[in-house]
């Protein structure tokens, strides 16, 4: 599955314009969140990522837990840019009866690994699944995706002790480091401070990248990969910004979980290559 | 001389019986002397998970082992199984994942640590999530018997054991204990008392003690309280006329609620519901805090007097 940096930027463009459309059409959801992760899942599902599309339950597949649930719109994009879903299957985001439940959920989606929503779980729920492939023989991963607000549930604490503990090198964590959670930016709801010494003093090996910047994407995930940094947990600090790709939805807390209206759609359409100016 | 055993040393010993099953899996929270997990750990080192003093983390490692075809036995403390309680609610009840929940030492029964670690309100928190099949057996063959059934179940469970030894009422009886089925262990035609886990045998002594005023009372050991039995209810009801519950547990939201539940709906009869009179436990002997909390076996069968007193 080799992928030029061209290509894959032209993947995470065109789950842009699905993640606008989507929360534009519900005129709801979690917009900041998924454009910043988009670039890092984009790169993820087409270069590393061993899933079937035409069989997404397939036992031995890599696991991916997107811990942040309710950043869907980014995954529902993916996944139908792969193929586990249908474009036409991303219009029932947030609608009932809809594949795409506003939160990522397993029983609804094809794709998805763990039914998410409430922050401080799927680092766990990843460890229990590296813990599985261990038991199995199997040399499967499981990829978590956290973001930084959801880093003061303390139960992502207690899971980061007990993977490194147990020295789970199948266990995969990116972190989403876009500086703002649900009421303002991290610096002012809880300050974290040293965020990579934090994970190195948990016993983790710990990379930082430009989380927007495909070749540096490519090279944190070739560090998650590399035989050296498996012998135990490993995390990518990725620092992107919240609302990435569209101007006025960039570093605005107030587009953690807003819809953009029509007149801003329309301009983040433009911005997107999409339509004209 | 009836055979003493607490329930956890049941379900310790189902652990090992369900080793043979490659899938099954134990994760402890530095409780395992005490659940009895640790003949587990002593056997089966790689299939036992340490999630240290970590609840939260234990019960998600558990869905995501659930998820990948393994079949976890977590358990900790009844009370602490409660810090966990979104976990299990979220990560596993929500998305169905068969993670199997123990937690020991439930109820005032556990005695003199005091109320921090007496659970009142585990079997009413749990019975409110869908999916989760809730049980709080009686003695260790039960236990040990419930425990066995697990991996065929399919869906997350909570059971609650409890510290201290009971009197044991199942030895040679292991094919009669079926989750989701009450069993009746006296019959009965005045009143019908419907128990679970330690209060099963203080309702064999109130239905000894009520025998000798006249009154033969039936005892029902509810071991499943959800799903309730409610076809056996039924039949009580319509036997007896009169029902009490008994429970170590807060008189809301346990078994007496699920019986109430069940009979508003259905045929009805009076109730009477002894349980924790909604309050904290304290330190004492179990035997000490049956009685603080009203709920031995005088409560019990002046309850059955007063159901019959309502027919």
């Amino acid at each position: 599955m080799p992928k030029t940096i061209t290509e894959l930027e032209e993947i995470a463009r065109k789950c842009r314009v699905e993640i606008v459309k989507m929360v534009h059409r519900a005129q709801a959801g979690h917009p900041g969140g998924s454009l910043s992760e988009i670039d890092l899942l984009a790169a993820l599902y087409a270069t590393r990522m061993r899933v079937r599309s035409d069989e997404p339950d397939w036992p031995d597949r890599d696991r991916f837990i997107l811990s942040k649930g309710h950043a869907s719109p980014g995954m529902y994009a993916i996944l139908a840019e792969m193929g586990f879903i249908s474009h036409e299957d991303l219009k029932s985001y947030r609608i009932l009866g809809g594949v795409c439940q506003g939160h990522v959920d397993m029983k609804w989606c094809p794709g998805v690994d763990f039914s998410a929503g409430s922050l401080g779980m799927g680092l766990s729920f990843g460890m229990g699944c590296a813990s599985a492939a261990r038991l199995d023989k199997s040399d499967r991963r499981a990829f978590v995706m956290i973001g930084d607000g959801e880093m003061q549930e303390g139960s992502v604490w207690e899971a980061a002790m007990a993977a490194a503990h147990h020295e789970l090198g199948n266990l995969k964590v990116i972190l989403d480091r876009n500086r703002i959670q649900n009421d303002d930016f991290c610096e002012e709801q809880m300050r974290m401070f040293d965020i990579p010494a934090k994970w190195k003093a948990f016993g983790w090996n710990v990379k930082e990248i430009d989380g927007h910047n495909m070749n540096e994407i490519m090279e944190g995930l070739d560090f998650l990969e590399a035989p050296e940094n498996c012998n135990g947990p490993s995390i990518l600090i990725a620092h992107t910004i919240k609302g990435g790709g569209i101007s006025y939805m960039e570093n605005n807390p107030s587009f953690h979980g807003a819809a953009p209206n029509d007149e801003q759609f329309h301009q983040a359409m433009i911005e997107l290559g999409e339509v004209e100016a | 001389m009836t055979r003493m055993a607490a329930t956890r040393d049941g379900y310790g010993q189902a652990l090992l019986d369900l080793a043979d099953n490659e899938k099954v899996v134990v994760l402890e929270a530095d409780l395992g002397k005490s659940t009895k997990s640790l003949h587990f750990r002593k056997a089966y080192p790689d299939r036992t998970i340490s999630c240290g003093i970590g609840e939260q983390n234990m019960l998600l490692v558990g869905a995501g082992l659930a998820a990948s075809g393994y079949i976890p036995f977590a358990s900790t403390f009844a009370i602490f199984t409660e810090r966990a309680f979104e976990q299990m609610r979220n990560g596993v009840a929500r998305p169905n994942l068969a993670v199997h929940l123990c937690g020991s030492h439930g109820g005032t029964h556990t005695g003199t640590d005091g109320s921090s670690a007496q659970s009142i309100e585990d079997l009413a928190v749990f019975r409110t999530l869908p999916n989760v099949v809730v049980m709080h057996p009686c003695d260790d063959v039960s236990t040990r018997s419930l425990t066995m059934q697990l991996p065929d179940l399919g869906k997350p469970s909570y059971m609650r054991t409890a510290r201290n030894k009971t009197p044991v009422l199942y030895d040679g009886r292991e094919d009669e204990i079926q989750i989701g089925k009450g069993i009746v262990l006296r019959e009965g035609e005045d009143v019908a008392i419907i128990a679970c886990g330690v209060l099963v045998s203080e309702s064999l002594k109130a239905a000894d003690a009520l025998a000798k005023e006249g009154i033969n009372a039936a005892v029902v050991d509810m071991h499943t309280l959800k799903p309730i039995d409610g076809e056996l209810i039924d039949s009580l009801v319509a036997q007896c006329g009169a029902l009490v519950t008994a429970e170590d547990h807060n008189v809301i939201g346990g078994l007496g609620s699920a019986v109430a539940e069940h009979i508003v709906a259905n045929s009805f009869a009076p109730l009477e519901m002894v349980g924790v009179p909604d309050r904290f436990g304290e330190s004492g002997q179990a035997d000490e805090m049956l009685e603080v909390m009203g709920i031995s076996a005088p409560y019990i069968a002046n309850a059955a007097k007063e159901a019959i007193a309502r027919k």
